[in-house]
Order: C-alpha cells, then structure tokens, then sequence
C-alpha cells in the first residue's frame, strides 16, 4: 500500500442540477491532519460524506484508505471514523448504550469492556448512564470523538467538529487530534477557525465546491502572492476610507488596534504605501507576512468574482 | 460465524451478521424501553381495545323482550313459561294469540324472541310424543341472541321437575324438543368470532405503527446520516428493528388470548402452539409492511397517515366487521390480498373450529409472501446514501 489516505480525482457532485462539488481533486498522506477550510455551503460537508461513502459522486474517481469510493464504501466505512456535522449519536441512549452499540457495529472484541476503556478516556467516569441528549456541546462533541475513535479507525473524518465549543474543550480536542495523528491515524478536519487551520500539517480551501489552494500553511501563505503590510497610528477609520480606493490595495483588515493592507501587485503597493507615508506622516508603516486569515478572505472575494462570471457564462 | 478474511489490507475482520444484528435489536430494546409513552401504548392498546371492542359487541344482554304464543294453558306450560322467565334472558312482554301477531312484533323488532307452545302440548309431552316449543329468535345480531339461546338449552329439564310426575318423567330429557328457528341470520354467527378477529385487528394496527416509524424518525433525528457510515448492511437495520416488535407482539398475543379465555370464554379448539407459530408469522408480516412505508415516507407523520390509510380496508374487507361470504367480488379481490383476511381464516379455524395446518395452507403461504415481498420492497427502497 501507499502512503496515501486519500487520493480523489475530479469529484463532482450536484443537487438538482446545482453543482455542489466541481472538479475537486485531493490528495492527503497517510498520519497527516489536513485541514478542510472554506465558506458556509462551499461543499465542505458534501465532499466528506462522498469519502465515506453517503453520498455517491456524479463523476470523478478516487481511494480512500486504498479502496475505491465508488465500489468499496463498505470496506471504508469499516475503517472510517466520522464525525457528524449534527450530534447523531443516540440522545436518548446513555453513553454508555451509546459506545456500546458503536463497538458492537464494528465487532470490536469486547464491547463492553470498550465502552467502559473508553468512558475512562474520556473523563466520564461517573456519568456513563447519563443520556447523551443531557450533555452539554462541549461533552457531546467529545463523545461523538470519543465514539468515533473507539473502533480504531485508520481515517478520521471530522466534520467541523469545533462549532461552538468553548477554547479550552477547542484545545482540548486538538491535543487529542495530534495524539491520534502520531500515532498513525490520517485526519480530516473541516472548520472555520483560523487558528485550527494553522494546527493543521495540510489545509485546502474550498469555495464554490472548487479546491482553490491546498499544501502547508506556508505554502498556501506564499502561494497566495499576497504581500502585507501593518499601519497603526490615528484616525484608522479614514484610512481604511483611503486606502480602498487606492490603487494595488486589494484588501483592508482591521486587527486590533491596527490595519492589515494587502494586495497581490507588491510592487503596485509598496508605490502607493510609499505615496502615502511622504504626505501622511501620523501613520506608522511596517512590511509584515500575511496572515493565513488575510489570505482566505482574499481567496474568497477572488472566488466570488470568479463565480459570477462562470454564472454569466453558464447562464449564456 | 463471520466470513474468512479476504481483505488483507484491512486489519479488522468482518464482525459478521449475527453481532451487528444483535446490536441493532439491543439498541431498539433500550430506546422502546425508554420511550415511556409508546411502551405503555403497547400494553394499553390491546386492553383498552379489548375492552372497549371485547364488551361493547360482546355484551350478553339479558330482560330480551320476548312474546309467548301459549296455545295450551296447562301447568306444565306455565312452568314452562315460568322456566324461561328465570332464565334472566327474556323478559316476556307479550302474551300473543296469533302466528301472525307474534311475527308482526318480531319483523317490527318490538320483541327478539318469540315462543310457541303447541296445543295440547301437556297432554302430548304425558303421551311421550315429544310436541316441540317454537322459538323463533331474531338472530341479525347474532351476539345479541347467542347467549339466550344457549341458555333456553336448560330450561327443559327445569321447566319438567317440578310439574311432571308419573311413568313419562323418567324421560324428562326429551319429554319435549326446541325447534329454534334463527331469523335473519341463520349462521347465528356470535361473538366467538369477534375475540379472534381483535387478535388480528390489535396486531395490525400496533405492529405496523410502530415500525412505520421506525426509519423516518431516525432521519428527522439525524442519527441516520451516523448509522450509515457505519458498517451495517439494510438487512441488519430491517431485521434489527423488526424483531423487538416481534417480542412486543408476543406479549400482545398473551394479554390478547388469556383475555378470550378468561373474559369472553372463547375456546382454543386447535393446537395452542400453532396458533402462537402463525400469529408471530402475522405479527412479522405487519411489522415488514409497516418497515416498508417506514422507507417511502419523508417523515413521521407520513408514516402514520400511510398506516391508517392501509389499516381501513384491513378493518372492513377482511371479514372483520362485515361476513367476507356477503361482499361484493370486487371487495373480497381486496380483502384477498390483506394479510388480516387470511389472519382471520387462520386464527377462527384454530380457535373455533380446531384446524390444522393442512386445512389452512393457503392462508400460512399467502401470509410468507406478502411479509417477503414487503421485506423485499423494503430493502429496494431503503436509502443507503443521503442522495
């Protein structure tokens, strides 16, 4: 076998004749954490579920744990751990009916004995009988992970598992991310947060159901051609007015008690930050990286105006 | 028990049929048991039902308003009259003259019963002629006659006793006869028939309910998106659900046939066990059909209107409310294709009249196929994908 977990080629997916998902081609080692970003509706949640197998692709080819996606979900689904969007564990089975009827699906050996390994694990000692409709989000998603994780998977695919857990279960759940990806476990993690991006060894962007970037953080960053710059002083507001009429300035983010300036012509903006810094001297200039945020809201104005014009086009 | 591992990438053997089937049906036992509302409508439904339906036709009216046709005035006809009276069934209302008086009060349903004593019926019985006693019964509410006509079988000897003395006594047995003439309804069907037909009626509407549900309400939970990536094949999730109920349905079939015994003295002429083999074969075949519209309907309470709108003709073209014999051709092609209609056959032979299985095969084979072909229907339709 290779060292690859997932390999998808041109995946496409539509819902009544609304492409969802469009051309979209993936590649994710074996033990890495690749991080699944993008807009609300961007395909995120589809993608996923065509890897395990509850959706079927319209067209494109692909491997999941090296079996075949179109052909082989049953074998996948045996292998794969997946973390609903929605809490759909049983809420009103108690955790520990809950673990319990996981390890029997699976045929994990012992399965009350599992349940019991893996109540512990989790901190629920105690709290076993417990209905799973009772618990709280934050210890929902961890029985959801906790359920996931308990039949060995070799592929984790966690839909955007985080939502609107507090920072410390976020940190919590992260730890326990990287414990499963040392340990030989490939995971696919989609979700909103920046900060979980920059967690991740890979991430792609999707937008519109099409991949627009995919490597390392780095890489994405640089890729992005992106060039940043921080301005701090007086008066932001009128700046921010300035500055989005000012030629080579593609994107203006207010971060704290600064401005984040970007555009992909560098040198376009260097000649208009240089203009402005000789007739304006109350602002503070400095030459900064973007950050992983300033390149994906970039990538998703980019993608809009793409979009509108393949709309226009598929219209005509 | 599981197949031999073929798969060499795949560390984790196929946990096999049997494991995850006893999963599914674990989980079913644990959510029915905590769903309090639905447990108790499972054991309530067959009581309330019983008893309502049970009693309502059931009744055994007494004080039947009954007309004496006495053509002889002896003090064996007034110990007779005296006999029947006590009986607690009739209350004689009317002393008539006339054949054609006392069928005016029947047709008219002013009396149900009418009884005529022949003439010299005292002297005839002394004579060891044995004159008979009309009854004329009106019988187009079988229930309403049975219990009285079973009892006017005692009367004889009572109504002899005390008036007949002498050599013609020691025959008292058949000193004279009953002819009962049944009008209207010459079967005289009775409520024997009513108790079987229930056992069908409750387990229809229960069982079918209750899997209707099954699917649809693990979608509108959402913990069908769970369950399907999960490595259990339909099958597994069709027999997981069905077989809970199948225990739910024995328990009905218990509270059901110990209530026509006890309550409504309904023999069970045929096998015990024969019975209990073919209404778990009913039981089974509701439960898939009420799978199957559990898989074509978007939502629970689509499940549900599916469930009344097949539970109608299985309630008037199955012979349950009105005698199958008496529809038109057009009603009995339905009632054919209606498990409840060879439900009824089945447990009415075994109940009443001691059948055997040889007598009922086209019943037992008409229930297999449609549980199967519901089954079947079932798997085509269930949905393995979120597509």
């Amino acid at each position: 076998m290779t060292d690859i977990a997932i390999e998808v080629e041109r995946l496409t997916k539509s819902f009544d004749q609304r492409v969802v998902v469009r051309d979209l081609t993936l590649k994710v080692p074996k033990g890495a954490i690749f991080g699944f970003l993008g807009p609300n509706g961007s395909g995120k949640t589809t993608t996923i579920r065509m890897l395990c197998g509850l959706l079927t692709p319209d067209s494109g080819t692909g491997t999941c744990l090296g079996y075949d996606i179109l052909t082989e979900s049953e074998l996948i689904k045996r292998q794969v751990g997946y973390m609903t969007q929605r809490f759909s564990l049983y809420e009103d089975l108690s955790i520990r009916e809950n673990l319990e009827f996981v390890s029997r699906i699976y045929g994990v050996p012992n399965p009350v004995q599992a349940a019991r390994a893996a109540i512990e694990r989790l901190g629920l000692e105690g709290r076993s009988e417990q209905l799973a409709g009772e618990l709280s989000g934050g210890w929902k998603q961890r029985l959801a992970l906790g359920a996931c994780i308990l039949p060995q998977p070799r592929l984790l695919l966690l839909d955007e598992p985080t939502a609107g857990v507090d920072p410390k279960a976020r940190r919590d759940f992260w730890d326990e991310i990287h414990h499963l990806a040392a340990e030989g476990i490939t995971v696919l993690v989609s979700t909103h947060y920046m900060d979980e991006a920059e967690r991740c060894h890979e991430i792609g962007y999707i937008a519109y159901g099409r991949l627009l970037v995919h490597g390392t953080v780095e890489d994405v960053i640089k890729e992005s051609g992106l060039s940043t710059w921080n301005v701090s002083g007086a008066n932001l507001a009128a700046l921010t007015e300035k500055l989005n009429t000012t030629a080579g300035v593609d994107m203006v983010a207010p971060f704290g008690t600064s401005l984040h300036v970007s555009g992909r012509n560098g040198k376009q903006l260097e000649k208009s930050i240089f203009a402005l810094k000789r007739s304006d001297k109350s602002h503070h200039w400095t030459r900064s990286e973007p950050s992983l945020e300033d390149v994906f809201i970039h990538l998703m104005s980019e993608a809009d105006d793409n979009f509108a014009v393949e709309n226009r086009d598929e219209r005509a | 028990m599981s197949a031999p591992d073929t798969f060499q990438a795949a560390p984790r053997r196929d946990p096999g049929f049997w494991r995850r089937l006893w999963a599914m049906v674990l989980k079913e036992i644990i959510q029915m048991r905590r769903d309090r509302m639905t447990f108790a409508m499972m054991l309530a439904i067959p009581v309330l039902q019983l008893v309502l339906f049970g009693y309502a036709i059931n009744t055994d009216p007494k004080d039947l308003p009954t007309a004496v046709l006495a053509r002889d005035q002896g003090p064996l006809t007034r110990s007779l009259v005296a006999a029947v009276r006590n009986t607690g069934y009739f209350d004689i209302e009317y002393q008539v003259r006339s054949p054609a008086e006392m069928d005016a009060l029947i047709s008219s349903g002013k009396v149900l019963f009418g009884i005529e004593i022949p003439a010299d019926f005292e002297r005839n019985v002394r004579r060891g002629e044995q004159p008979f006693v009309l009854v004329i019964a009106d019988a187009s509410d079988p229930t309403a006659t049975g219990g009285a006509i079973s009892a006017l079988q005692g009367i004889i000897p009572q109504a002899l006793t005390r008036e007949l003395r002498g050599p013609s006594a020691m025959n008292d047995q058949s000193a004279f006869r009953l002819r009962i003439h049944r009008r209207y309804n010459p079967e005289g069907e009775t409520q024997l028939n009513i108790v079987p037909g229930l056992l069908g009626v409750i387990l229809t509407m229960t069982m079918m309910l209750f899997t209707a549900l099954a699917v649809t309400r693990e979608i509108e939970r959402g913990t069908m998106e769970n369950l399907l990536s999960m490595p259990i094949k339909p099958v597994e999730i069709m027999l997981g659900k069905i077989l809970p109920f199948v225990a739910v349905g024995f328990i009905q079939m218990a509270i059901i046939l110990l209530a026509a015994r006890f309550l409504f003295g309904v023999p069970i002429e045929g096998s015990l066990m024969l019975l209990v083999a073919l209404t778990t074969l009913f039981a089974g075949a509701n439960l898939a059909v009420g799978y199957t519209f559990s898989t074509i309907a978007r939502n629970q309470l689509q499940a549900v209107q599916m469930t009344f709108m097949f539970f109608l003709p299985n309630i008037l073209l199955s012979g349950f409310m009105f005698p199958f014999a008496g529809m038109p051709g057009w009603a009995q092609a339905i009632g054919e294709v209606l498990p409840l209609t060879h439900f009824l056959r089945i447990a009415r032979g075994i109940m009443l009249k001691g059948n055997g299985v040889t007598d009922m095969e086209i019943d037992v084979i008409a229930l297999v196929v449609f549980m199967l072909a519901a089954m079947g229907l079932a798997l085509i339709r269930f949905r393995t994908t979120l597509d």
